[in-house]
C-alpha cells in the first residue's frame, strides 16, 4: 500500500485545528431588556452597561480567548414578551441570559432559562425572585428582603418618624416592597397609616399625594419604578409636600432626578450602586460609561456593567463555557474589587442567588446624588 | 370636603387638557369629514419640538413655543392636509383613519428611533408650589392650566362666533355646498381649522407634558381620551368637547382617590360606553340626519 505522508499531515493538521477553530466561536450572550415601555430607562441604561462591559472585555481579549456576542432584545416591558424572548435566547444556545431588569418579567421568563439550564442574571429585586428554588437564577442588585430593613432603621434612627405613609406601585416589583417594607417597619415599631398603591405607568399622582398628605405620617415613603417615581416627586413639590421623602434605589436614581429637576432635592434613598459612590472602581467606571453614552448612568447601567464581569470571573474561575458548571459555581462565590475591577465593589453571592456587598444612603442636593453614608454588607453585621 | 373640592380643581385641570386635544377631533370632523386618529402623536410631535428648541437652540420654553406653533401650522396642519387629507379623503372616511392610524405608528417609531424610548424631563410654564383659597390648597399649575386651556377655549369660540372668518369656518362645517354659493373660500376655509388644530396640540403639549414627561407613546393615551371626550360630549359639537375632556379628568380623579388608581384608566372608557349606548349623539350633540 502506497502511504502519503503529505495527506496524513494534512488530516492530522485538520484534525487539531478544527477543535481549535471552535474554541474561537464568541461566546453567545443574550440580554431580554426592557428598551421601550414603561421600564424603558431601566432596561436602556442596563443594556448599556453589559454592552460597556463586553466592548472591554472584547477589546482585552473576552472570556478564556474568546470574543463575547452580545444581542439584546426589547421585552416592551411586557412579561409575555419577555417569556417568548428568553425561549428565543435558549434557542440561540446562549450561554448566559442578561435581564429582564423588571421583577414581573423575571418572574414569568426565567422559566424558559431554568429549562435550558442557562444562568439568568436579572436586575429585579423583588424577593420572590429567588425563593422560588431557581438555581439559575441571580441577581445583579440586592433583594429587597435585604435593602428594606436597612430603610427602616434609617427612618426609625435618623428621621426619627414613628408613623409612615407609603406610596408604592402595583406590580411584583412594588407589590414585594411595599410587604418587606411594611414588615422592617413593624419590627421598627413604626407605623404605616397610609398605604397607597399606584399603577405601572401612572401619570397622575395627585391623588396618592392627597392621601399621603391627609393622613399626616411623619414621612412618606416612596417605591416606585423610574418614570413614576419622578411624577411622584414632581406632583409632592407641587403640592408643596414638606415631610421627609425616602425611598430604595428608584427614588434618587440618575434618570430620576433627571426628569424630576428640581423636585427630587432633598429626597433620601438607600442604593445598592450609585456612580457617586467614593470607591476608585465606581469613579472609573463613571467616566467610562459617561464618555461612552454621554450621560451619568444610575444603578441599572452599574447592575449591568458589573453583571457582566461577574459573568466573565466566574467563566474564568471555571475554566470553560459550560452553563451548568457556571451555576454551580455562582453559589457562596465572592469576587473581590482586586482581582476583577470591573464587579465594581467587593460581592459574595449566597445559595439562592442572592448578593451581598456594600450600600449606600444618598440625599439628592442641587440636583446630584450626595452620598451621606456608606453602610457594611449586611453579612457583615 | 377640602380634599373633594381639590380633586375637582386638579381634575378639571387635566380635563381642559383633554379637551383641547378632543376640540381639534370635532374641528377636524365637522370642517372636512376627517376623524384624525394620530392626534396624540399630534400633541406628541409639539413636545418634542419645544424640547428641541429649548435643549438644542437654548430658547426660553415661551420662544420654544411659539416657534413650535409655527412648525406645527406647517407640518401638523398644511402638511398633514395636503400630504394626506386631501388624496384620502375623496375616498371616504375608512381610508382616511386607517392612513391615520398608520401615521400615529410612523410618528411614534420615528420620535423612538430619534430621542430614544425614554422619557425626557419638560419644563413646566408655571411655578411650583401652590396657595390656599377659601382653605382649599390650589397648586399655581392647576390654576395656570385652567386659565391658560379656558383662554384658548374662550378665544377659539370668539373667533368662530364674532369674527367674519370664523362665520364662514361655521358655515363650511354646516353645509358646504351652500358656504360655497355664498362665495365662501371653502378650501381655505377647511385649511384654517387644520391650523388651528395644530396650535391646539401645541397647547395641549405645553400643558400636559411637564406631568406626562416626554415620551414617545404619551400621545396613546391622551389621543384615546381626546377621542372619548369628543364622543361624549358630541362629535358634532365644540362645546361638547370640552364637557367631555373636563368631565372625564373629574371622574378619573375621583375614582382614582376613593375607589382606586387600578381603576382610574377605565373612566373615559365606561363613560363613552354609557354614552353611545343611551345617548349615540353624545351629550350636548345634535342627532345628523344624512341622505344615502
Amino acid at each position: 500500500m502506497k502511504q502519503h505522508p503529505r495527506l496524513a499531515a494534512a488530516i492530522f493538521a485538520f484534525a487539531f485545528t478544527v477543535p481549535a477553530l471552535a474554541q474561537q466561536k464568541p461566546i453567545p450572550i443574550v440580554g431580554l431588556m426592557e428598551l421601550s415601555g414603561t421600564g424603558a430607562t431601566a432596561g436602556t441604561n442596563f443594556d448599556n452597561g453589559v454592552k460597556l462591559a463586553v466592548k472591554e472585555i472584547n477589546a482585552a481579549g473576552g472570556i478564556l480567548g474568546r470574543k463575547i456576542e452580545y444581542t439584546s432584545m426589547d421585552t416592551q416591558s411586557n412579561p409575555g414578551v419577555a417569556k417568548a424572548l428568553a425561549q428565543k435566547a435558549v434557542d440561540q444556545s446562549a450561554y448566559v441570559v442578561m435581564g429582564p431588569v423588571f421583577s414581573g418579567s423575571i418572574i414569568v421568563s426565567m422559566a424558559e432559562t431554568k429549562r435550558a439550564e442557562i444562568p439568568n442574571f436579572t436586575g429585579g429585586e423583588a424577593a420572590g425572585i429567588t425563593q422560588q428554588g431557581n438555581p439559575y437564577v441571580f441577581r445583579t442588585s440586592f433583594t429587597q428582603s435585604t435593602a428594606m430593613p436597612k430603610v427602616a432603621k434609617y427612618i426609625k434612627d435618623a428621621v426619627k418618624a414613628n408613623s409612615v405613609a407609603i406610596v408604592w406601585v402595583n406590580n411584583d416589583f412594588g407589590k414585594g416592597g411595599r410587604d418587606m417594607m411594611a414588615k422592617a417597619l413593624d419590627a421598627q415599631g413604626v407605623k404605616v397609616v397610609a398605604d397607597i398603591p399606584t399603577d405601572p405607568g401612572q401619570v397622575d399622582f395627585s391623588g396618592a399625594v392627597l392621601k399621603a398628605k391627609q393622613s399626616g405620617a411623619d414621612a412618606l415613603f416612596v417605591y416606585t419604578n423610574e418614570e413614576e417615581s419622578a411624577r411622584a416627586l414632581r406632583e409632592l413639590k407641587k403640592q408643596g409636600y414638606d415631610k421627609p421623602i425616602i425611598g430604595e434605589t428608584t427614588l434618587t436614581g440618575q434618570k430620576v432626578i433627571e426628569l424630576a429637576g428640581d423636585a427630587a432635592n432633598g429626597a433620601v434613598a438607600h442604593v445598592g450602586l450609585t456612580v457617586d459612590a467614593p470607591q476608585p472602581t465606581i469613579k472609573a467606571f463613571d467616566q467610562k460609561f459617561q464618555g461612552e453614552y454621554k450621560y451619568k448612568s444610575d444603578h441599572n447601567g452599574m447592575k449591568g456593567y458589573s453583571g457582566m464581569y461577574v459573568v466573565k470571573a466566574i467563566t474564568e474561575k471555571i475554566g470553560k463555557t459550560d452553563s451548568k458548571a457556571f451555576a454551580v459555581a455562582m453559589k457562596g462565590a465572592k469576587i473581590s474589587t482586586k482581582d476583577h475591577p470591573g464587579v465594581l465593589l467587593d460581592v459574595t453571592f449566597d445559595q439562592n442567588g442572592d448578593l451581598d456587598r456594600e450600600s449606600f444612603l444618598v440625599k439628592v442636593e442641587n440636583g446630584k446624588q450626595v452620598v451621606t453614608s456608606t453602610l457594611p454588607p449586611a453579612a457583615a453585621k | 370636603m377640602g380634599e373633594f373640592v381639590q380633586l375637582i380643581v386638579s381634575g378639571t385641570a387635566t380635563g381642559s387638557i383633554y379637551a383641547l386635544a378632543a376640540l381639534g377631533f370635532t374641528l377636524l370632523w365637522q370642517a372636512s369629514g376627517t376623524i384624525n386618529f394620530a392626534q396624540g402623536e399630534f400633541v406628541m410631535l409639539p413636545a418634542f419640538a419645544m424640547l428641541f428648541f429649548v435643549s438644542f437652540i437654548g430658547a426660553p420654553l415661551w420662544l420654544a413655543f411659539l416657534l413650535t406653533c409655527v412648525v406645527a401650522m406647517l407640518v401638523l396642519g398644511y402638511g398633514f392636509k395636503r400630504g394626506i387629507v386631501d388624496p384620502l379623503i375623496r375616498h371616504g372616511v375608512i381610508p382616511l383613519v386607517i392612513a391615520t392610524l398608520g401615521l400615529a405608528i410612523g410618528l411614534k417609531s420615528i420620535v423612538k428611533a430619534g430621542y430614544s424610548a425614554e422619557a425626557h424631563p419638560f419644563p413646566s410654564p408655571f411655578p411650583a408650589g401652590q396657595f390656599v383659597l377659601g382653605g382649599i390648597n390650589v397648586s399655581y399649575a392647576d390654576i395656570g392650566t385652567l386659565l391658560l386651556a379656558g383662554l384658548i377655549v374662550i378665544s377659539l369660540q370668539a373667533f368662530l362666533n364674532k369674527t367674519v372668518t370664523g362665520r364662514a369656518m361655521q358655515a363650511c362645517a354646516q353645509n358646504t355646498d351652500a358656504a360655497r354659493v355664498l362665495g365662501i373660500d371653502v378650501p381655505r376655509m377647511v385649511l384654517y381649522v387644520f391650523l388651528i388644530n395644530a396650535v391646539l396640540a401645541v397647547v395641549a403639549a405645553l400643558l400636559v407634558t411637564p406631568t406626562y414627561l416626554a415620551k414617545f407613546d404619551m400621545g396613546e393615551s391622551i389621543g384615546l381620551k381626546a377621542f372619548f371626550a369628543a364622543i361624549i360630549g358630541g362629535f358634532n359639537q365644540t362645546r361638547g368637547a370640552l364637557l367631555g375632556g373636563v368631565l372625564i379628568g373629574i371622574l378619573e380623579n375621583l375614582v382614582g382617590f376613593y375607589v382606586s388608581p387600578a381603576y382610574k384608566e377605565g373612566v373615559a372608557l365606561m363613560l363613552f360606553m354609557l354614552v353611545i349606548l343611551f345617548r349615540p349623539e353624545g351629550l350636548l350633540g345634535k342627532i345628523e340626519e344624512r341622505k344615502v
